[in-house]
């Protein structure tokens, strides 16, 4: 029988306890048991606070899963919902209900603003359906002022003169257009006029003169996305817009140049794929693999030239 | 008295050879004259990041242009969909990827090996393969099904020499046989197809119609061929032992996760360094080949020990 430790080219010691994924990790932000996040709180660090629109029935269903995930990659993260629990999560003076959606955002910013302004520099808003990679919102903000009266997310067209950001896909106001947020509604500038939260919120943006930004990366490539990555990725032949991607202010490329590879967000994900693209996002890659895409020895995309 | 007993005794001794006949018919004991084997190699593991990092550059750079894969795709016109999309995703990171059909489609192009039973049939796509090996020295089967992760593959046989016999996946057992499951992909090196392609002269030991009066499975009939030669099924695992080969999709490891493991489901899911997939429909592996060479969090590098460049003419990696 052949020996076959004895032909190898490297006789290896007995492999030891490090594991390789830790060492690899290391460059991570590992998941510390902290109760509210694991990123890093040095004064270089673009601070966000991420608040979830959730509810009691979907805690155990879908949000608790979002906490075990990328939650604990926000600097701050709060649970938004109608009743107060040790999950933990905040009660908003409102019910539960599609219709109440715009109520709710309206009380959690209100809330946000009042006991947690000073904690962050970006206030991002997202589902309970909703995948969101905080170092690739990071690195999209690093750019950008947080003290200017700007947001971010999936612009779309309709409606709102501006346009406004998709609610599904998540959107990030700058400190600044959080203050213009509340303020508009203490001067009665904004007011709840429709249930169409994302839209309704994009009525008072405008009114506050709080400007859409690009959150495209350097190609031109969506980071933001209102569906789960099947709808954009799959090779599709040329065709009119489909109907979820009617309201896309940039134009949409259907096939590999839809998604950034620094995706922020995919949205109607239930939790099977929080974990799928946890795994495929921060532990499956392949080994050795030189990146096609290296953002910081590209040139910087000149976006005034792009299609509006 | 004495007929009586002699129809008794033709009676029992036609029946003892019938019993005998069957028997040997039924089953048969490949390897028993070979000595059971010490299996404590029966687990191949990928080198640990501490390993790699006391190998010289230099060493390190010849291991990267030595392994090499070649990729044997087993396809039929009838999974047209999932031939397309082997084409057109995974297989491009392979060094040589050849397609092999049952049948020839106008669609696209394969070796039409002309071939229905599917025992015949690898058997020659697996001796085209060697014929035609073009000083590669590794050797990956797989499905229309399966998904593969061909920079995986090449660290968990970075260490390994091929000129030794290594046939590795992920390891079933059937009664006393262990062999690599088909469907996530079978790994040989080159001396193990040698000697596989040299048994398969061999009617007795590797019949090309197979044995038995039931027909075995093509992964098991390939562990029987090679178990002949001496090279027995390794299981292919990373270095905390979890297997790298995995006969289900990405989805239903993770459901199974949630379920046994629902406070750490990722951690107890797959490996970092998986090499396989299979049953993912031909849209999920599309949206994996985003989530494997593209999707990542900006900031986090690896400083890995060796350089994989991406292929030509691809634009979906």
């Amino acid at each position: 029988r052949l020996a076959r430790s004895s032909l190898l080219l490297i006789p290896f010691p007995p492999l030891s306890v490090i594991s390789a994924t830790q060492t690899e990790n290391a460059w991570f932000t590992l998941k510390h048991k902290e109760e509210n996040s694991s990123a890093d709180n040095s004064p270089h660090t673009t601070r966000i606070l991420c608040w979830i629109m959730t509810g009691p029935n979907n805690l155990e269903s879908r949000t608790k899963h979002i906490k075990e995930t990328w939650a604990k990659r926000c600097n701050k993260v709060l649970y938004m919902s109608s009743v107060k629990t040790d999950f933990p999560t905040v009660e908003l003076n409102v019910s539960e209900g599609r219709d109440n959606l715009y109520w709710k955002t309206i009380r959690a910013f209100q809330y946000v603003h009042q006991h947690h302004l000073d904690q962050a520099d970006w206030f991002l808003k997202a589902d309970d359906d909703t995948f969101v990679v905080m170092e690739n919102l990071r690195y999209i903000l690093s750019k950008y002022d947080p003290e200017k009266p700007l947001y971010l997310g999936r612009r779309f067209t309709p409606f709102i003169r501006q346009g406004y950001m998709s609610g599904g896909a998540g959107y990030v106001l700058s400190k600044e257009a959080l203050r213009r947020f509340v303020t508009g509604f203490n001067t009665g500038q904004c007011t709840h006029f429709s249930t169409l939260e994302d839209m309704a919120l994009g009525k008072c943006m405008e009114t506050m003169e709080v400007k859409p930004a690009d959150s495209r990366d350097v190609k031109g490539r969506q980071t933001f996305h209102p569906y789960p990555p099947d709808h954009y990725l799959v090779r599709q032949p040329p065709r009119p817009r489909p109907w979820y991607l009617i309201y896309d202010h940039y134009t949409p490329v259907e096939g590999p140049g839809c998604c950034s590879d620094f995706v922020v967000s995919f949205h109607y994900i239930y939790p099977v794929q929080q974990y799928v693209l946890e795994y495929l996002t921060y532990h499956l890659r392949p080994y050795g693999y030189k990146y096609r895409f290296n953002p910081d020895s590209e040139e910087e995309f000149n976006t005034t030239t792009m299609s509006t | 008295m004495f007929s009586e007993g002699g129809s008794f005794m033709k009676g029992m001794v036609m029946g003892g050879l019938f019993c005998l006949l069957l028997s040997l018919l039924g089953s048969f004991h490949p390897g028993t004259e070979s000595k059971t084997e010490d299996h404590h190699h029966h687990h191949v593991k990928a080198p640990s990041k501490d390993e790699l990092t006391r190998l010289s550059d230099s060493r390190m750079q010849e291991w990267s242009n030595q392994v090499r894969v070649s990729c044997i795709i087993m396809v039929q016109p009838k999974v047209l969909v999932y031939w397309a999309t082997a084409l057109d995703t995974w297989s491009k990171h392979c060094d040589k990827a050849v397609f092999y059909t049952s049948e020839s489609s106008k669609a696209l192009e394969a070796i039409d090996l002309n071939e229905k039973d599917d025992w015949a049939r690898l058997r020659k796509a697996l001796t085209h393969a060697y014929e035609n090996a073009g000083g590669l020295q590794w050797f990956f089967v797989a499905q229309a099904t399966t998904f593969a992760i061909i920079e995986n593959l090449k660290y968990l046989v970075l260490a390994k020499d091929p000129s030794e016999p290594f046939y590795l996946g992920n390891i079933m057992k059937s009664g006393e046989l262990e062999y690599v499951a088909y469907d996530s992909g079978i790994v040989l090196s080159y001396e193990a197809l040698k000697r596989l392609v040299h048994v398969f002269q061999d009617e007795d030991k590797c019949p090309e119609r197979g044995r038995a009066l039931w027909k075995m499975s093509e992964d098991k009939q390939l562990a029987v061929c090679l178990k002949y030669t001496g090279v027995f099924a390794e299981n292919g695992e990373d270095a905390h032992g979890k297997g790298l080969f995995n006969s289900k999709g990405v989805n239903s490891l993770i459901s199974e996760s949630m379920k046994n493991n629902p406070n750490s489901v990722v951690e107890g899911c797959c490996s970092d360094m998986a090499v396989t997939f299979n049953g993912m429909s031909p849209n999920e592996m599309q949206v994996m080949m985003f989530g494997v060479y593209r999707l990542r969090p900006y900031g986090h590098d690896f400083h890995d020990s060796l350089v994989f460049n991406p292929p030509e003419n691809s634009d979906n990696d």
